[in-house]
């Protein structure tokens, strides 16, 4: 077991509380890149995948694991992300310069959206968001000048310092541009949490009228969080268009954003670490799924995958909310307190409900 | 000529869209909760209706299988409030939120796997026939869609202003330890309100399979009913059937005036129009604690 001893108030706030931290993490990212070396193309594929869906699920999470509001609806942003991308280097910008634009792009364009939508609350939040995905789908057809409606559009080429970066000619090119990604806005976010802005953040999460009355801002702190994750969710949005290669109005469904929001409840409400696990569960369970009804007959019915979806949520939601990071804290803790851990020490307090309609 | 006719297929539409959104309103209504398997909930009520009736499956006569087809429903309603939601009883709404979307994608999964992806059609009297209403034609199943609406309506309504059960129902989502305080079974009261709703849910699945036919992304018309409860402000009886009368009728009036491709928005534009400048609906129930 280790012990923090805190000799001075940076300690509090470091990027790493100690150096086994530092080196564990240290040791992460050397085997990510070195994994090129030690992976086939197609393997390689997939785990660019998986950090693709961690980059737009890292985006959801700031909104909803970190800031406490729900959204249906980042299907949206990340379509608004892509098309912005794709649109902007059609105009002759450089990937290097439209994907960050894209996303700032799109952070704002989200901030706007929340400055009325934001005063919605809970489920209320819920339904907005999901109807503004639906509007997206219909706006995609609708705006077909700059989003080829149906018909969809293919992904420019990459080009990074002259040279391509081709999902098929290079993938490892690809695999370390999506790694540079992952790493940039993983460093973003967890920087944010170290500032005040990220402590308001979590503070509005877990009590809007403590933090009103700690002189924050809630709804500005809203806006910013809302704009902050669409800005995220989109640069995920539009990797995961260009790694496509090709997208219409049907690559950015809500169920896109349902499976987005259900992937960090899997992974693990509010915890970074839950948006890569989460990401991991959506990436390899299809795969993992074929796996089994090639092998089991019986199970090869249409509409599994969602259906298998839908039940490990229900058990994550019932028996383990904290999702797949809390289990393994869980874990980790009785490991570390052994033998004195308590199965009570992470057992959900009984609360009652209270109608949010009488305020 | 063409106004009515489409006015009286938007009431039509709407009413569906009104019962779905009246399922919403009673569990949110009773517990505080919304239900997004709700439409989910009317697609499997038609199949179980269609499982029933129809000659190719068990082959019941239609108003025998009507009764058993509420019973299947409730039962299961009140089957899936005791194993699954109870165990969240008083957490925050969101994990119910996420259950309910996924309780969803599992019931379409099993009414795929049961009765096929193929769109079936009810084996429904009510299919049969048309009235004619001023040189408007309209059919039976519309005309009974319209009627029982409204009177499941007016009886939910006066269920939840007058009878006791109906009362403790409101008690106990607005404060739930003091409804235990005044002695109302809570979480029994919040079976049977799933179990309530999901007879709704089939009586509007019936109604809807009798229109058209059926099939397992049929629940997503249950988006609409969204819109409808929120215009109607979450939580009134009244003004859910009314919000799905609203956007019932735009729908077949925005598909004739508006060219092709805007149509379909029409019902979300008006559902964030309404959450924007009346964030709690045209009736709305939220009001501020009198000290």
């Amino acid at each position: 077991m280790r012990f923090h001893f805190k000799t001075s108030y940076d300690h509090d706030i470091r990027l790493f509380p100690d150096w086994w931290t530092f080196f564990v993490y240290g040791a992460l990212l050397a085997v990510m890149v070195a994994l090129p070396f030690l992976m086939d193309s197609f393997f390689l594929s997939e785990v660019t995948n998986v950090m693709i869906w961690a980059v737009a699920g890292l985006g959801l999470m700031l909104l909803t694991g970190t800031t406490g509001q729900v959204s249906l609806g980042h299907s949206a942003f990340m379509a608004l992300g892509c098309y912005l991308c794709a649109n902007l280097m059609f105009a002759g910008l450089p990937f290097l310069i439209a994907f960050p634009l894209a996303g700032i792009l799109t952070g704002l364009i989200g901030a706007l959206i929340a400055v009325p939508v934001l005063r919605l609350h809970g489920v209320y939040l819920a339904i907005a968001t999901l109807a503004l995905a639906i509007i997206t789908e219909d706006l995609i057809v609708i705006l077909r000048q700059w989003t080829g409606g149906v018909n969809g559009m293919f992904a420019p080429d990459i080009m990074i310092f002259g040279t391509e970066v081709n999902r098929w000619v290079n993938p490892e090119y690809w695999y370390y541009m999506t790694l540079a990604i992952v790493v940039i806005v993983t460093l973003i976010y967890v920087n944010l949490l170290r500032s005040p802005l990220g402590r308001a953040f979590a503070a509005v999460r877990d009590s809007e009228v403590s933090a009103q009355a700690m002189g924050i801002d809630v709804s500005r702190t809203k806006t910013i969080a809302f704009g902050l994750s669409c800005g995220i969710t989109g640069l995920g949005g539009a990797l995961m268009g260009f790694f496509a290669g090709a997208f219409n109005n049907e690559t950015f469904t809500f169920l896109l954003a349902i499976q987005l929001l259900m992937m960090i409840v899997v992974g693990g409400m509010g915890f970074i670490h839950g948006a890569f696990l989460g990401a991991i569960v959506i990436a390899f369970l299809p795969q993992g799924l074929s796996i089994v009804t090639d092998n089991v007959r019986v199970l090869n019915i249409p509409g599994l995958e969602f259906g298998a979806f839908g039940a490990i949520l229900i058990f994550f939601i019932i028996f383990e909310p904290m999702g797949l990071y809390g289990r393994w804290l869980k874990i980790r803790t009785w490991f570390e307190l052994f033998p004195f851990a308590r199965r009570d020490m992470f057992r959900r307090q009984k609360s009652y409900l209270k109608t949010e309609r009488v305020r | 000529m063409e106004f009515l006719q489409l006015l009286l297929s938007g009431l039509a539409n709407g009413c569906v869209y009104g019962l779905i959104a009246l399922g919403f309103v009673l569990i949110y209504k009773a517990t505080e909760a919304v239900n997004f398997a709700q439409g989910d909930f009317m697609m499997l009520g038609a199949f179980v209706m269609i499982g029933l009736v129809n000659s190719h499956f068990l082959g019941i006569n239609f108003w025998i299988a009507v009764p058993l087809a509420l019973l299947i429903m409730g039962a299961l309603g009140y089957l899936l409030d005791i194993t699954l939601l109870r165990s969240l009883f008083g957490q925050n709404q969101v994990a119910i939120v996420i259950l309910t979307i996924s309780l969803g994608f599992v019931i379409r999964f099993f009414a795929g796997a049961i009765w096929g992806h193929e769109p079936l059609n009810l084996q429904s009297p009510l299919a049969l026939g048309d009235v004619r209403i001023g040189g408007a034609v309209i059919s039976l199943a519309d005309l009974a869609v319209i009627i029982v609406t409204v009177l499941l309506t007016i009886s939910l309504w006066q269920f939840f202003q007058r009878t006791k059960l109906g009362l403790a129902m409101q008690a106990s989502s607005q404060n739930q330890m003091a409804a235990y305080y005044m002695g109302i079974p809570v979480k029994r009261v919040q079976g049977a309100v799933w179990a309530l709703s999901a007879i709704l849910a089939c009586i509007a699945g019936i109604l809807y399979a009798s229109k058209g036919a059926v099939d397992v992304s049929a629940g997503f018309i249950g988006i609409k009913a969204f819109a409808a409860a929120v215009i109607g402000g979450f939580g009134s009886l009244p003004g859910a059937l009314i919000g799905g009368l609203i956007v019932g009728v735009i729908e077949p009036f925005a598909g004739r005036y508006l060219p092709s491709g805007y149509s379909q928005l029409a019902p979300y534009v008006i559902l964030i129009l309404v959450l924007i400048f009346r964030p709690h609906g045209l009736f709305a129930q939220v009001r501020t604690k009198k000290v």
